[in-house]
């Protein structure tokens, strides 16, 4: 039996935070992963990956649910407070700066240079999320009717404009009774 | 005031609670709650505020605080970022309590494989609706084809992307 050290809850929030200001431009989980089990030990692989398979489930941002569920794991209530924390608190202060910058630059000098270099960034950063999609159906589509479903949830919301709230409760029951059927054979 | 910061919080708490499959699905919801109905900013500016959030340290879902912040300053920044992250970690918190006995339920593969096509569903819509949802030219649909495409199939770092798409406009002046 190996015995793994608990982490403190300064240790905890300290290395999320490091984790949430060091990952620009998405990409965080490989972060996670080299933080929490290469540098740390504080999980191996399997568990890394069982939470990881939550945080995608569960709703939420991928990687604060992780950071909530090693939270949890490692130090219960107070360990999952220390990683949300620490990851999302250093963001939120730098976020606060970053608009009131953006919100407040009307009529000053240099506005109209960075409309421009912003719809140059969300040109590509649309591009990133289609990107993550087509990695996303690469890595977990196989059948033609997940893919159905899919596309469904993306032209209902993305094109026709459905509220999320409209489709979800119809397409997630159409899905899993799907799912389970295709198990069944 | 206070009427906003009430909107906010149940925009972002219900939406928190439906964000299957990472945080960026629920952007097309954002959108039409912040410019069509409450008309909080304009498009351009939560396409903006998409890239800066995309580019910036932090969670992806932190585009909700800036929608706040406009709505209704530092206080609607707060509030929209409360309601965006902590009731999906208190969700995240109990499921994990049960998670490692639950990983032998044959239940749990049906709802990981039933969850997946959503989530992918979601991503996708979020690209549809921001590159529809804007007055976007012929260049920007160029740059963003161009970034799906190599971001789906090589490995070239997003922030390069990014850095790419920023300047390819300010060289070209749009």
């Amino acid at each position: 039996m190996q015995t793994r050290a608990r982490p403190s809850l300064l240790e905890l929030s300290r290395s999320f935070a490091s984790i949430g200001m060091s990952s620009f431009g998405g990409g965080m989980t490989a972060w996670v992963r080299r933080e929490i089990v290469q540098r740390r030990g504080w999980l191996d692989d399997q568990q890394f990956l069982s939470g990881y398979a939550l945080s995608q489930l569960v709703p939420g941002a991928t990687n604060v649910n992780l950071a909530v569920f090693i939270g949890t794991q490692l130090r219960g209530v107070p360990g999952a407070l220390a990683c949300l924390a620490g990851l999302t608190g250093p963001p939120l202060v730098s976020t606060l700066i970053l608009g009131s910058l953006y919100f407040g630059m009307h009529g000053m000098p240099g506005e109209a240079s960075i409309s421009l270099a912003l719809t140059g960034l969300g040109a590509v950063a649309i591009g990133l999320n289609l990107g993550t999609g087509i990695r996303l159906a690469q890595s977990s589509i196989r059948r033609v009717v997940p893919a159905l479903i899919a596309a469904t949830v993306a032209l209902s919301v993305g094109v026709a404009g459905f509220p999320l709230l409209t489709v979800l409760p119809i397409m997630i029951p159409i899905s899993l009774a799907a799912a389970w059927w295709s198990r069944r054979s | 005031m206070t009427e906003v910061l009430w909107q906010l919080f149940w925009l972002f708490a219900l939406l928190s609670m439906v964000a299957f499959g990472g945080g960026a699905g629920v952007i097309p919801d954002i959108q039409r709650a912040a410019v069509d109905v409450h008309h909080w900013l304009t498009a351009k500016e939560f396409l903006d505020i998409f890239a800066i959030s995309r580019s910036a340290p932090g969670p992806g879902s932190m585009i909700a605080v800036y929608v706040g912040q406009k709505a209704a300053g530092v206080a609607g920044g707060l509030v929209a970022f409360v309601a965006m992250f902590i009731p999906s970690s208190v969700v995240v918190h109990f499921v994990a309590l049960g998670w490692d006995r639950a990983a032998r339920k044959p239940w749990r593969a049906v709802v990981e494989q039933a969850l997946a096509p959503i989530g992918i569903g979601m991503t996708f819509a979020t690209g549809l609706s921001l590159a529809h949802g804007t007055e976007h030219a012929l260049l920007s649909y160029a740059i963003t084809a161009a970034a799906t495409l190599i971001f789906a199939f090589t490995s070239v770092h997003p922030i390069l992307l990014l850095v790419a798409g920023g300047s390819l406009l300010l060289l070209t002046g749009g």
